[in-house]
């Protein structure tokens, strides 16, 4: 699982090519995304980190297929993601999207929201229920399949969220501050969960957030970006051996990458 | 202590209905109100154990009740329908709005005597007044639901590349339904309006017929009696609206919180 800086074309999961992008907002024209380029590769934990307006989230947002660049290519296990102005419905099935909030539909027990993108692709019932426990299972919700979001608390809705991204099996699990609304202990528990999920399906996985330590904790490489327009900074390995424990928080190997990452954050402003 | 306030409402509400009409009948004593204007609450209790001894009774009683639950249903096939086409296609709904806020505001009791011609005097004005009455709540309650879903639902959707079908039906849909209910409930009592007032206008069946009839015969104990009546069908059906949320949206904020005081 470890990352291997030969990695050739074919190894690729997700490509970004020449990747910019510009909103309108009162008329006026703003660059939100410029000059990036990236290859991530089949397997791999990929970390977004940056300061707020840096555009990792929007970067996220463009892989998802939820904004469609204003130029550039976005490739996903080699097939483009859109073709004209209609996303690829055989790259989509590949993504799997985890948001900030859990957004658990409330009308839909557990089970149900988990499977709802089975659902969508029309798998009957009994196939749906059976793997929504299989994934509640693998995401530490077991026996709450039956029950309403509502009754969940934070962390386990989001851990609902997570199974739902993963019901359809996709090679690749896209993050966008997962955790940022849990409190720091449930934080730190859900990242532990997260790598031993990540190593259980073997999927790729682009997480975004603005925590430096969780970015050194979870990646096999950080993405440092840099704000206004959001380009890409900083390329960096972060090479710890998996399973990691929380306690690899309190090396000095650990400790003085956080540094680092922190230094160069400050000199951004 | 706690068990006290929570049972309050089972004591403390018969209680002031009891006292209400007891300063009504020290009123009608002191003041000898006549019996034409307001009777005492002995003389309206004999007349209703009269009306409903009496097997014409519960003919009006169905009548009315079909008036009222026929033109309530139409109200939630067109109100949710149109509701829902007007909540997705949004350049409709901006064109039909000034319609929409006109209609609304046109007292449209005074409509029931051009019903009347049009539809004549048997049920089927009365049914169209309830109609009419009931589907604004529920069609601007419908279009709020549809609305309001949350952006984050919404990209999850786009995430999941669902069609528009698909949206409307696990999504859109259900995220109304709590507003649909709260139209529905305001609804089902302006239907019971609607068919009433229809029948005092024209027609010869009804409890609002009966309302009339028995007051041109200076029968107003009568008149209170059925009245008294309607209140009592008026309250069976609204209960049966709120009742209707526990199952239709069990997982909704209000249900739960109800069920938690239980």
């Amino acid at each position: 699982m470890n990352t291997r800086p030969d990695a050739t074309v074919a190894d690729t999961e997700i490509l970004l090519a020449n990747l910019e992008h510009r909103y309108a907002t009162d008329g006026q024209d703003v660059l939100a995304l410029t000059g990036i380029d990236l290859a991530i590769r089949k397997g791999e934990f990929v970390v977004l980190l940056g300061p707020s307006g840096c555009g990792k989230t929007t970067m996220l947002r463009i892989m998802a297929g939820l904004i469609r660049p204003s130029s550039g290519v976005v490739r996903i296990g080699g097939r483009p993601l859109w073709n004209n102005n209609v996303r690829d419905d055989q790259a989509v099935k590949e993504l799997g999207v985890v948001f900030q909030d859990a957004n658990l539909f409330p009308w839909m027990t557990i089970e149900d929201n988990i499977s709802l993108p089975l659902k969508l692709r029309n798998v009957p019932r009994p196939a749906r229920h059976e793997k929504a426990s299989r994934l509640a299972q693998l995401v530490g919700i077991g026996g709450f399949e039956k029950r309403w979001p509502r009754e969940l608390s934070g962390g386990m809705r989001q851990r609902a969220a997570i199974a739902r991204a993963l019901s359809l099996d996709p090679g690749i699990l896209l993050m966008d501050e997962p955790f940022g609304a849990l409190d720091a202990m449930t934080r730190d528990n859900m990242n532990v969960e997260l790598q031993r999920i990540w190593m259980a399906t073997n999927c790729t996985i682009v997480l975004v957030t603005h925590s430096i330590s969780e970015a050194v904790f979870l990646a096999d490489r950080i993405l440092l970006l840099s704000p206004r327009p959001g380009r890409m900074d900083t390329l960096l390995e972060v090479g710890f051996g998996r399973p990691r424990d929380l306690y690899v928080q309190g090396s000095a190997e650990f400790q003085t990458i956080v540094a680092e990452l922190r230094k160069r954050l400050d000199a951004m402003h | 202590m706690r068990m006290l306030r929570r049972n309050a409402n089972w004591i403390a509400t018969p209680l002031l209905l009891a006292a209400l009409i007891w300063i009504w009948d020290i009123y009608v004593q002191a003041f000898e109100v006549s019996p034409l204007v307001l009777p005492r609450p002995v003389e309206v209790w004999e007349s209703k154990q009269q009306l409903l001894t009496d097997p014409r009774t519960l003919n009006h009683v169905w009548t009315t009740l079909y008036e009222t639950l026929a033109g309530f249903a139409i109200a939630i096939l067109v109100g949710v329908g149109l509701g829902a086409v007007l909540g997705k296609v949004r350049w409709l709904e901006r064109t039909l709005n000034p319609f929409i806020v006109g209609l609304q505001v046109m007292p449209k009791i005074a409509l029931v005597p051009l019903f009347i011609i049009w539809f004549g005097f048997g049920p089927t004005s009365k049914i169209v007044m309830a109609a009419v009455l009931a589907f604004f709540p529920i069609m601007t309650n419908t279009i709020l639901g549809i609305k309001s879903v949350d952006r984050g639902h919404r990209d999850v959707m786009i995430s999941l590349n669902a069609t528009r079908w698909q949206s409307f039906r696990d999504m859109e849909l259900p995220n109304a339904l709590p507003y649909i209910l709260t139209g529905m409930e305001v609804g089902i009592v302006l239907a019971i309006i609607g068919a009433i007032v229809g029948e005092y206008l024209g027609g010869s069946t009804g409890l609002g017929y009966l309302a009339v009839a028995t007051l041109n015969a200076f029968d107003v104990q009568g008149m209170f009696a059925v009245i008294g009546l309607l209140t009592i069908i008026g309250f069976i059906l609204y209960f049966a609206v709120v009742m209707l949320r526990r199952f239709v949206t069990p997982w909704h904020e209000a249900v739960l919180v109800t069920r938690q005081q239980d």
